[in-house]
């Protein structure tokens, strides 16, 4: 199932970036495609646990409302940057976490440094440190809502 | 009003200049070295466009991904160094 | 209909202008590095959507569109795990971020030690 989206998604890839439909281009195309799945086969075996990213509905409502998060805070960052006293106050601190799987942390973290305000610099078992340029963003961030939205994923 | 676009990525991009060559330590170059390139990815889609050049986007999306491999390799090398040199101390603001 | 996508790509594209350069000048501005990754993340992550999607709305509908909408997608996607891994060879490397407050730094317990 696996190799189903890998080879949709290459295919995919392949017709935008040529954009030419004569059959020995997408002959080419269609044996490059088979080469990368050769590939990815053999770095399966090399990688015990290969990970799997499940394209699914409720992905695009949580990145619906990221962007929506990423525009707020961008808009309070570039206040805070063109305003002469310069009122940033950095923070670092642990912020504890509760999701486990791996795909969910990985979009976890990466969720938060998106997010201009706030930075993962380190992922540790069961906490992410974070570097914050104002108290306000780790309290947001304490209050959970995007954990509790990629927990509701279920990657 | 894409002359104004082009004109402001490239005020961007001295803006990053300046950063990189006054550092203070090597990670802010590299990461005015990394804005900096992702401007040049803006700048050739959209200076692209307004010359009407062929091809343009390929060459765009390449230099993105040129762009992230080449800062992930950098940085990977900071790391592996056993010598970590960072000038400035952490403190109070 | 074509005058009103004009007018829209004018504010798209004058609004990711202006993000552009304070990003520009919040990287010369910040105290420190951490704080300029911030700063940095502003350009990538809201002005190069603007941008671009201002430059969509220019164009004729062709495959470029979504040649576009890849270079965005990919700029969006990769640029946490740049700065990531920027700040994580900065605190390997010895650097501790300047913080505002008074509490003392997390940086003194064993967790965070690199």
């Amino acid at each position: 199932m696996r190799y189903l989206y890998v080879t949709v998604a290459l295919a995919f890839f392949w017709v935008v970036l040529s954009g030419h439909f004569a059959p020995l281009l997408l002959g080419f195309g269609a044996l490059s495609v088979s080469l990368v799945l050769i590939v990815v086969r053999r770095m399966d075996r090399a990688d015990r646990q290969p990970g799997e990213l499940v394209p699914q509905l409720g992905l695009v409502g949580y990145i619906a409302w990221l962007l929506k998060l990423v525009i707020e805070s961008n808009i309070d960052l570039a206040r805070r940057i063109w305003n002469p006293a310069l009122p940033i106050e950095p923070v670092w601190t642990r912020l504890d976490t509760h999701v486990v799987s791996p795909q969910a942390k990985t979009l976890y973290a990466n969720s938060i440094t998106l997010t201009p305000g706030t930075l993962t610099t380190q992922v540790h078992e069961d906490h992410f440190m974070i570097h914050a340029l104002s108290a306000e963003g780790i309290e947001e961030l304490r209050h959970g809502e995007m954990e509790r939205r990629i927990a509701r994923l279920d990657l | 009003m894409l002359t104004a676009a082009i004109i402001a990525i490239i005020v961007t991009m001295m803006l990053a200049l300046i950063r990189a060559f006054q550092g203070p330590t090597e990670y802010d170059r590299m990461l005015a070295a990394n804005a900096f390139g992702t401007k040049t990815v803006l700048l050739i889609a959209i200076g692209g466009h307004a010359l009407s050049w062929h091809s343009h986007l390929d060459v765009a999306l390449l230099y993105a991904m040129v762009n992230f491999v080449g800062t992930i390799a950098v940085m990977r090398f900071f790391e592996s160094r056993a010598d970590g040199d960072c000038g400035e101390e952490g403190g109070t603001l | 209909m074509s005058e009103l996508l004009d007018w829209l790509s004018f504010v798209l594209l004058l609004a990711g202008s202006v993000l552009c350069i304070t990003g520009g000048v919040g990287l010369l501005r910040m105290p420190d590095f951490f704080a300029r990754v911030h700063a940095a993340g502003l350009t990538e992550t809201l002005a190069a959507p603007l941008l671009l999607s201002g430059l969509m709305l220019r164009m004729d509908w062709s495959l470029d569109l979504l040649k576009i909408v890849l270079i965005l997608v990919f700029i969006l996607a990769t640029n946490p795990t740049a700065s990531h891994s920027m700040a994580r060879a900065a605190l390997h490397g010895g650097c501790r971020p300047l913080l505002g407050n008074r509490r003392p730094s997390p940086g003194e317990n064993a967790s965070s030690k690199t």
